[in-house]
């Protein structure tokens, strides 16, 4: 810059400074602008074949569309998303599916099953993490151009290794990674054999109701609209999500009216703002739930009596109605929804505990250690778990930790009790049951990481059902396998399920449609509108 | 002889400098080392921060490798030190981008909030220090000494919540939290990171306004804790003077009020600029909750919230930084320190 532009930018700030000021600048946000504020710092890449973090997800679930998605009115319907319809062989190997019509890319390409190809192989070949989800249908690099085959513009035929409950395969197709591509723009971008990764992780290339403008990471993404977007062009020209990692200042904010949705509140502020007429509050019932895991390895907590008498030294209502109310709702089973059990049987009763860890040999209780990660509520729900179980004698000895120190520590097996979450990585239930019953080497050498390993939990024949239900084709049989393992981690396993995640959305009174979904990734912002 | 003393003097302020450069190279390698060395033994696995707690085997062994975590800390510690040197600190896990540009983005604005932090510290703090020495156990120095208790002791993550309460949400007086208010980060152009000269340069005036308007609570807690500190520092310099000999001396000569106070003065400058480049330097990387609360994308909420994640090449390339920061600024002291007090010159016959 030259010294003259300085010396008018000087100059300018001057004059500036002393006509403005620094008085408000109210800049309320606009009718055609959404504004919300979210904790976005674990946004790491938006390429589809990498995303798997709760920011990312749902931007990319709107910058692109899925082979399969769900009906955002009822999430319990799997519907066509790029996939108009679908036919499975009498097999059950191959499936063809349909390419959807008119659906075109913010290039102004249309989508076709060329994309689909090349963007589900993509995610084979660039090996990113939730490439396991294509891994398990048995695509390799090898195989992957068999597998996954355009027949022609409109046609896409996949092969899947084995016989595998089609539910499970358009469920993966609906998963973050089956998010069609545009393969000619991203081809363009190919570096050294990158399939374009490079390019694509900090820019979209879909077809979604929205494409990405810019992503500042730990600051901001901001979203416009597509107006070629098939389901219709969304009401609203922008979609601004803004980083404000204090939920007290998403409060303040949403109060002040200039951010519209505040995803982040904790129990007291949503509390609060039921009061308040300008603001709205949502609550929405997600598939992410708490447990407590008692690592067997450990002598005392191999006891299956100490595993009920701890079941029933727990507040779960307690806590659900008063700090946790609004954010989490006392679940007991490990799926949700219609796949969960219905009932909660467990409820703080000291007196049975008692008798329980009499039988079990330690009628004065024990100490033990117990891993919490510290962001809350995780250590209130710690406190209340140690001042009930201290009245059985048990003294739980909180070990407060940083998340990922926590992770590290529970995947080592290095806890005694931990309090751990669990969100489905896909909506078919086998993504759950794998993590909670399928345990098939026990050893400290495996190299799966499942929740029943975590806890050394020794379960052949569990494991031998969760295989059977990924493969049964009858819906109603698959139902009751999956019922029927919920029941024996309810009463019998060192799983003690505490907690469904719930939700609460706080908005503007005149914002509607937004719609989070029940997954990680299943957000939908293509429906939200504003009036004045 | 003349020509005999320039130029022993020159080979003296070579020496000096010499030794200036290889202590702060000495100082920056320590402090990459030791810093490194925390990263590799917190027991947080980096390989999960990148993968995720679901990927699979061969994803995890893949990237393991790819950070090089196969090899002795010591081996990766030279390879960190190689490419240091030559600029590329390596990406970041968190974002996906270079760990250089992301501090690129985020320095410009703790820089504007420490700038605005420490000039409302240094022309409020300084007078109302001298003056409250001066005045001493009077009503202004009371009242003086309540108010910087008052920045110092509270916490500034709760004054800045109520800041925002009383001032953002109920007079409206200023803006709420962030640099900009969010519509504007979809105009804004970026040329130098520093949104009041961007706003400048491209005659973007709505923008300009609106930054301040979001500068000015966060840049006044700064200056107000920053305030705190330089008054009692002040008073607790001036005091010192105004018992010395030399103004006794002067006040039995008849001097006026003025003049004693402005000759105590110069007497603490030296140690006043040391306690302001301090002052400003803790602000570039000791505002985390003030960045916090008011969601103000800088290096030190930068440089924790990688902490936390093992984000350790953003830690690295964030520590040295503030590093370098902190020791140009003590150099900086001490030469301001040596031309205003000629007692720490060194003389020559």
């Amino acid at each position: 810059m030259s010294m003259k532009r300085w010396k008018q930018v000087l100059g300018a700030a001057v004059i500036a400074a002393a006509v403005g000021g620094a008085g408000p600048v109210q800049a309320a946000t606009p009718a055609d602008t959404l504004v919300m504020a979210r904790k976005i710092d674990d946004i790491k890449s938006l390429d589809p074949a990498e995303v798997f973090e709760w920011g990312s997800g749902e931007i990319i679930n709107n910058l692109y569309v899925r082979l399969m998605t769900y009906d955002p009115h009822d999430f319990s319907k799997l519907v066509g998303g790029a996939v108009e319809s679908w036919q499975v062989s009498d097999d059950g190997l191959t499936y063809e599916l349909k390419i959807r019509k008119g659906i075109k890319f913010q290039s102004g390409r249309e989508l076709t099953a060329r994309d689909a190809e090349y963007s589900l192989r993509r995610v084979i070949h660039l090996a990113k993490t939730p490439v396991f989800i294509f891994q398990q249908l048995g695509w390799t690099k090898d195989n992957v151009a068999d597998m996954v085959r355009a027949v022609d513009d409109g046609t896409l035929v996949i092969k899947v290794a084995k016989s595998y409950s089609p539910s499970l395969v358009v469920s993966c197709l609906s998963a973050g990674v089956a998010s069609v591509i545009d393969s000619e723009e991203v081809r363009k971008h190919e570096e050294n054999g990158d399939y374009g990764y490079n390019w694509l992780k900090t820019r979209s290339a879909g077809a979604g109701a929205y494409r990405l403008v810019t992503w500042k990471p730990k600051d901001a993404v901001v979203l416009e609209s597509n107006p070629d977007f098939y389901l219709g062009a969304p009401p609203l020209k922008r979609f601004i999500v803004r980083h404000i990692p204090e939920p007290s200042a998403q409060r303040l904010l949403l109060q002040a009216g200039d951010v519209d949705i505040a995803r982040d509140l904790g129990p007291d502020q949503i509390k609060a703002s039921r009061s308040n007429p300008d603001l709205r509050v949502d609550v929405f019932k997600k598939v992410n739930t708490y447990y407590v895991g008692l690592n067997t390895k450990h002598e005392i907590l191999a006891n299956p009596k100490v595993w009920e008498a701890f079941r029933w030294l727990i507040d779960y209502q307690g806590m659900a109605d008063s700090f946790l109310d609004g954010y989490f709702a006392v679940h007991q089973s490990f799926l949700t929804g219609d796949m969960g059990l219905a009932e909660n049987p467990y409820r703080l009763d000291v007196e049975k505990a008692k008798k329980l860890l009499a039988e079990a040999g330690y009628p004065d209780g024990f100490s033990i250690d117990f891993l919490v990660a510290n962001p809350a509520p995780f250590p209130d729900i710690a406190q209340s778990m140690q001042a009930t179980f201290a009245q059985a004698g048990v003294k739980l000895n909180l070990v407060l930790r940083d998340q990922a120190q926590v992770l590290a520590a529970y995947r080592a097996r290095g806890h005694e009790l931990a309090f751990a979450r669990w969100s489905p990585d896909y909506l078919d239930p086998h993504s759950t049951a794998e993590f909670f019953v399928r345990n098939p080497d026990n050893s400290d050498a495996s190299t799966n990481k499942s929740a029943a390993w975590r806890n050394a939990w020794d379960i052949p024949e569990l494991s031998a059902m969760t295989e059977q239900a990924m493969l049964e084709r009858d819906p109603e049989v698959r139902k009751q396998i999956y019922k029927d393992e919920q029941k024996v981690v309810q009463e019998n396993s060192p799983i003690i399920m505490m907690f469904q995640l719930v939700e609460s959305t706080v908005s503007r009174k005149n914002t509607s449609g937004f719609t989070p979904g029940p997954g990680f990734d299943t957000a939908v912002f293509w429906n939200t509108r504003k009036t004045k | 002889m003349t020509q005999w003393f320039n130029r022993r003097s020159l080979g003296a302020g070579i020496k000096a400098c010499a030794l200036q450069v290889s202590m702060f190279v000495i100082t920056i390698l320590g402090l990459l080392l030791v810093t490194f060395v925390i990263g590799r033994v917190v027991p947080v696995d980096p390989v999960l921060v990148i993968v995720g707690d679901r990927a699979t085997a061969e994803v995890y062994a893949r990237v393991h490798a790819e950070l090089g975590l196969d090899k002795p800390v010591y081996q990766q510690f030279l390879i960190y030190l190689y490419k240091v040197m030559q600029g590329d600190f390596g990406t970041s896990v968190l974002s996906s981008q270079s760990v250089a540009r992301d501090i690129a983005a985020f320095f410009p604005a703790t820089i504007e909030l420490a700038v605005t932090g420490t000039l409302i510290g240094v022309l409020l703090g300084v007078p109302l220090g001298v003056m409250s020495a001066v005045r001493k156990d009077s009503l202004l120095d009371q009242v003086v000494r309540v108010v910087a208790l008052v920045g110092y002791s509270i916490p500034i993550f709760w004054l800045g919540l109520v800041g925002l309460l009383v001032f953002y949400v109920k007079l409206d007086w200023v803006a709420g939290v962030g640099r900009i208010d969010a519509v504007y980060e979809y105009i804004i152009e970026r040329e130098t990171g520093f949104v009041l000269l961007d706003a400048m340069l491209h005659g973007q005036w709505d923008i300009f306004r609106n930054f301040l308007s979001h500068l000015a609570l966060p840049g006044a807690l700064l200056g107000y804790m920053s305030m705190a500190y330089i008054i009692r520092m002040t008073r607790s310099f001036m005091l010192e003077q105004l018992v010395q000999e030399y103004v006794v001396t002067a006040r039995v000569k008849g001097l006026s009020e003025w003049r004693i106070v402005m000759h105590a003065f110069r007497n603490v400058l030296a140690q006043l600029i040391t306690v302001i480049a301090l002052s400003f330097a803790y602000l570039l990387e000791g505002a985390v909750l003030t960045e916090t609360v008011f969601a103000w994308p800088g290096l030190g909420l930068y440089i924790t919230n990688s902490l936390f994640a093992a984000d350790m090449n953003a830690v690295l390339a964030g520590t040295t930084v503030i590093g370098v920061c902190f020791v140009l600024l003590n150099a900086l002291a001490d030469a301001l320190g040596r031309f205003f007090d000629p007692r720490t010159r060194s003389v020559r016959t």
